[in-house]
């Protein structure tokens, strides 16, 4: 194919970013990798390199890949943290989403607004980091060989103002992941047992406290009754739609085509969660011997770890989990020694784009296209990535299994309810006490899971929960005691999501937080299909003029509830269909716009 | 088959078809062994259809229109528009009637309060962002539907696109209703991009591309509502590597793309389809033998379709069968 690049030229840094990725040019193609599935990679190379990809960067990219330019143009452009005109080599992106809402992100934004421009440092405004727990928070970037990276929460005016001059540190400043564990030590945690007691850098620490025993016990009973053992434990999908894991691997593993893939879904970007973050960080091993064991049972010989582009520190600890387990003979050919078992595990790193966690729209970002959703069917498990038969599943779910096979099914589904078995990971942020990461039975109820945190702040009533993320749902005081267990909350209309549990209390500004998440819909939405790709835009107008008091509100609600529908019933993607349901629980439940008076009275308050 | 531009396309059962573009892309070999029939209910008509069938080809079999927009009949399914959504009975959410293949025992309704719902939003929401005046046939499904597209706002005015980043946006303040208006795109002789009437049905993007002209001039850049139609860098179409093979403007559904001669004449206010002939011919630049047709104002050739059902190129032509006509018109090229 004629590529017909444009005429410019990649200065030296650029050139040598992209073939420090892909080896030297002209290696007759025996490099690490000269697929279009490079593309990503290759542009994180030089955005972390430069900071951002010129017109010569991406001819260079374009070039060595054999990609047509308009589509690595159209691929570069789809990514947030990605820049296509110059950009300072310091980027600061400040989280001013839900939580960190919550714990004053408006004052660190109004602290930087103060501060003077500079050619080297610009800042912006991001979506949740995934750190809700220590908000408010804010992501430094300076690009350079090495890049670095340094997560700043909870930020203060000061400190973030010293970020934006003096940059990121050099190595590991945060706190260690036990204080987003406000249990650990705990005896009745399980799936956060080693957070804070296991060293994350360590494999024989990892061993120690009781690592890879499950993978041998897999080993001995063989990829079928692993399986049947995750079906009879009835385990559950956490990533959101709560799809049973055991039909999901049996439908893989009896697919004739080959190979199968295995997708660790860590692009964890629903506001409100940062749950996978946590365990990744604090025991990365249990990770990947997971999905080792996920490999064996379904048939893959290769996984990939496809991890939201701001976790650095989670990328760095993976990485030397599976730099470690590969010396061990634990990940690559043949592992412990069986000769027919071969598995290892590529790491991924996202770029900006919620709309990536979405299981078919990894698929397209780790291949390179745009990370757009497919349409279903065909399934992963028949055609996924690379079109072949694919299992997806988010990091909590596969990091059950481990106990499940040392446990053995049948007592693994004795906790919880009947038909939402296990444990669960709850993120408490927002106005609690104590926020983190919670494990607590299915069924323990919305009062038991707030208390355990501490509940609101003395002086301070509760007035909503959001559940399940900007993709759940807002529940009120009132419905306090719902069991947090898949039936009841499918009866009470709402859902558990990804386990977001985003307290606000009577100082919440209830109509600009819908605002908010309008607008990171509209911003999330991958523009593929019409009911959302015009839809969210709708859906923040209205909501705009029913918070400015524009117009008739009776209007504007019939409005919102029209696109809603039409959002929810043709969307592609489940982005679109729950697009709406967030707005619609405050409206109803809560009230939100009821007689024109603005959620929590005082003045509407509104955000230029 | 008529260019997608004009009338009713009129489509035909011919599970072939969809077999013949897969066969393109995978290279799966078609034996055209004969196809087991699969039995469905269809608005409450019990019927059958061949299995590979899409819903859409079973519901022009009966004569059961359904509307489509980015659905072209020499293409693969994009499932972008979500203008052909019909009720599948156990499916949570709609189903796309131009992908959805049949199956056995689905009971599909086209036309109900739901179907009728999503369609008058689509509808709204396409007509309230873009300019759908030269789109066949939206006129008349807006007022099937009882479509009206004003009830978000006034329309924003048009600005450039090109260069939105992804993930943010500028707060809207409600007063008017966003838009893809923009300046059309004049950056070369022979066709022009109107980009302000584009709903992103993804068609020129496919014909450009691996699905038949493989040149991949063209892509969508960006994401959500600042999703665009672009070269790279938004460079100007001669730098891109555009042959000018006008597969884009045949597929296009809007108008967003047309040949320069009718984005002048219309801006002059001459175009007239009503005083226009077609006359299909066989081009004769090269043994290929495309079918072309022209289509002729004032006896002047205005615009050049090619059948979609021609075995020969399908609806594709090249720069010579698409633009190099001029030499058969005893005039001066257009000032
Ligand atoms: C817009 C969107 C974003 C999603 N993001 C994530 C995510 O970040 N992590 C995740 O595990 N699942 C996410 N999901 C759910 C996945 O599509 C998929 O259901 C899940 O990864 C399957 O794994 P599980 O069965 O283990 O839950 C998302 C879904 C949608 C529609
Ligand atoms: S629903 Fe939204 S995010 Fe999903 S495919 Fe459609 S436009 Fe993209
Ligand atoms: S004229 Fe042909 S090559 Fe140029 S953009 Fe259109 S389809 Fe692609
Ligand atoms: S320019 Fe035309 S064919 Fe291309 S996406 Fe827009 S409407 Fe579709
Ligand atoms: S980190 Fe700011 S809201 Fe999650
Ligand atoms: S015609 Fe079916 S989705 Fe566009």
């Amino acid at each position: 194919m004629d590529l017909h690049l444009l005429n410019d030229t990649p200065t030296d840094v650029e050139r040598a970013a992209v073939d420090a990725l892909l080896g030297p040019p002209g290696g007759n193609g025996s490099g690490p990798g000269h697929g279009r599935d490079q593309l990503l990679p290759a542009l994180h190379a030089v955005n972390d390199r430069v900071g951002w990809i010129s017109r010569g960067a991406l001819n260079h990219i374009c070039d060595r890949l054999s990609i047509p330019p308009a589509e690595a143009y159209g691929v570069a452009s789809f990514y947030a943290l990605f820049a296509l005109r110059p950009r300072p080599p310091r980027v600061v992106h400040v989280c001013d989403d839900l939580a960190c809402r919550a714990r004053g992100s408006a004052q660190l934004c109004a602290a930087l607004e103060s501060v003077e421009a500079s050619g080297d440092v610009m800042w912006l405004r991001s979506p949740c980091l995934g750190v809700c727990e220590r908000a408010p928070a804010a992501l430094a970037f300076q690009a350079g060989d090495p890049a670095r990276t340094q997560l700043l929460a909870p930020a203060s005016e000061k400190s973030i103002v010293d970020m934006v001059v003096s940059g990121p540190a050099d190595g590991d400043q945060e706190p260690s992941a036990r204080d987003s564990v406000p249990q650990a030590g705990e005896a009745s945690l399980r799936l956060l047992r080693r957070i804070g007691a296991v060293d994350p850098e360590s494999l024989d620490d990892y061993r120690a406290h009781g690592g890879y025993l499950a993978l041998r016990r897999a080993l001995e009973i063989g990829p079928a009754e692993v399986v049947r053992q995750v079906s009879e434990a009835k385990l559950t999908g956490r990533g959101g739609a709560a799809f049973p894991t055991g039909r999901k691997w049996e439908a893989t593993a009896g697919q004739p085509a080959q190979p199968h893939y295995l997708v660790c879904n860590a692009d964890e970007s629903e506001p409100g969660t940062f749950k996978d973050r946590v365990v990744m960080e604090g025991d990365p091993f249990a990770v990947i011997e997971a999905m080792t064991i996920a490999g064996f049972a379904t048939g893959c010989s290769r996984g990939y770890l496809y991890i939201r582009g701001e976790y650095p520190r989670a990328v760095r600890r993976l990485r030397n989990a599976i730099e470690q387990a590969r010396e061990r003979g634990l990940l690559g050919r043949s592992i412990l020694g069986r000769e027919e078992f071969d598995f290892d595990v590529e790491i991924r790193r996202g770029a900006g784009a919620y709309i990536c966690g979405e299981e078919t729209a990894i698929f397209n970002s780790i291949e390179g296209y745009r990370g757009e959703p497919r349409s279903k069917p065909p399934f992963p498990v028949e055609q996924g990535l690379f079109g072949k038969p694919t299992v997806v599943n988010n990091v909590e779910t596969l990091i059950n299994v481990p106990l499940i096979l040392t446990g053995g099914g049948a007592e693994y589904a004795r906790t919880g309810t009947a038909d939402s078995t296990g444990t669960r990971l709850f993120c408490l942020s927002g106005n609690v006490r104590r926020p983190g990461v919670y494990e607590v039975p299915f069924g323990t109820t919305l009062r038991q899971l707030l208390d355990l945190a501490g509940g609101v702040e003395q002086d301070r009533q509760l007035r909503a929960v959001l559940l399940g993320g900007a993709a759940g749902g807002f529940v009120g005081p009132d419905q306090i005691d719902l069991p947090l267990s898949l039936e009841a909350v499918r009866e009470a209309g709402t859902t558990l999501g990804s386990g977001v549990v985003l307290v606000f209390d009577d100082t919440a500004d209830l109509p600009a937080l819908l605002l908010r998440i309008a607008a990171f819909f509209r911003d999330e939405s991958c523009g593929q299909c019409v009911p959302c790709r015009v839809g969210t835009v709708r859906q923040e107008e209205a909501l705009q003029r029913l918070v400015r008091n524009r117009g008739d509100g009776a209007d504007d609600l019939a409005l919102l509830r029209e696109v809603g529908r039409a959002m929810r019933d043709s969307s592609i993607c489940g982005l679109g269909q729950t697009a709406w349901n967030a707005v619609e629980s405050a409206v109803d439940r809560l009230g939100a716009f009821t007689a024109r008076s603005p959620g929590t009275g005082g003045p509407a308050h509104v955000d230029d | 088959m008529q260019p997608s531009h004009e009338k009713p396309r009129k489509r035909e059962l011919d599970p072939e078809r969809n077999h013949h573009c897969e066969s393109r892309r995978g290279g799966t070999v078609d034996l055209g062994l004969p196809r087991r029939l699969v039995e469905l209910t269809l608005d409450d008509r019990t019927v059958s259809a061949p299995e590979g069938s899409t819903i859409l080809d079973a519901c022009t079999a009966l004569g059961i229109e359904v509307p489509t927009l980015c659905w072209g009949d020499t293409l693969r399914p994009r499932n972008a528009c979500r203008m052909c959504m019909v009720e599948v009975e156990g499916s949570r959410t709609l189903v796309p009637a131009c992908s959805r293949r049949i199956t056995d025992g689905m009971v599909v309704r086209t036309d109900s309060e739901r179907t009728r719902h999503s369609r008058k939003l689509v509808l709204e929401l396409l007509g309230s962002s873009a300019d759908l005046s030269t789109t066949p046939e939206v006129a008349g499904w807006m007022a099937e539907y009882g479509a009206d597209p004003g009830r978000f706002g006034p329309p924003a005015p048009g600005e450039d696109r090109d260069e939105r980043p992804p993930g943010e946006h500028e707060a809207p303040d409600g007063s008017v209703a966003a838009t893809v208006h923009q300046p059309a795109k004049v950056d070369n002789d022979l066709y022009v991009r109107d980009y302000g009437k584009c709903i992103l049905c993804y068609k020129c993007v496919d014909a450009c591309g691996e699905q038949w002209q493989n040149s991949f001039a063209i892509a969508v850049a960006g994401r959500g509502f600042d999703a665009r139609i672009s070269t790279e860098f938004a460079a100007p179409l001669p730098e891109s590597a555009c042959v000018y093979c006008g597969n884009c403007i045949e597929v296009c559904p809007t108008g967003a793309l047309s040949f320069k001669t009718e984005f002048d004449m219309r801006a002059e206010g001459t175009w007239d389809e009503s005083r226009q002939q077609r006359t299909t011919t066989v081009c004769t630049y090269c043994g290929v033998g495309c079918n072309v047709t022209l289509h002729t104002q004032d006896n002047e050739i205005v615009r050049v379709t090619s059948p979609h059902d021609s075995s020969v190129g399908h609806g594709n032509l090249c720069i010579k069968g698409r633009f190099g006509w001029q030499h058969v018109q005893n005039r001066e090229p257009r000032p």
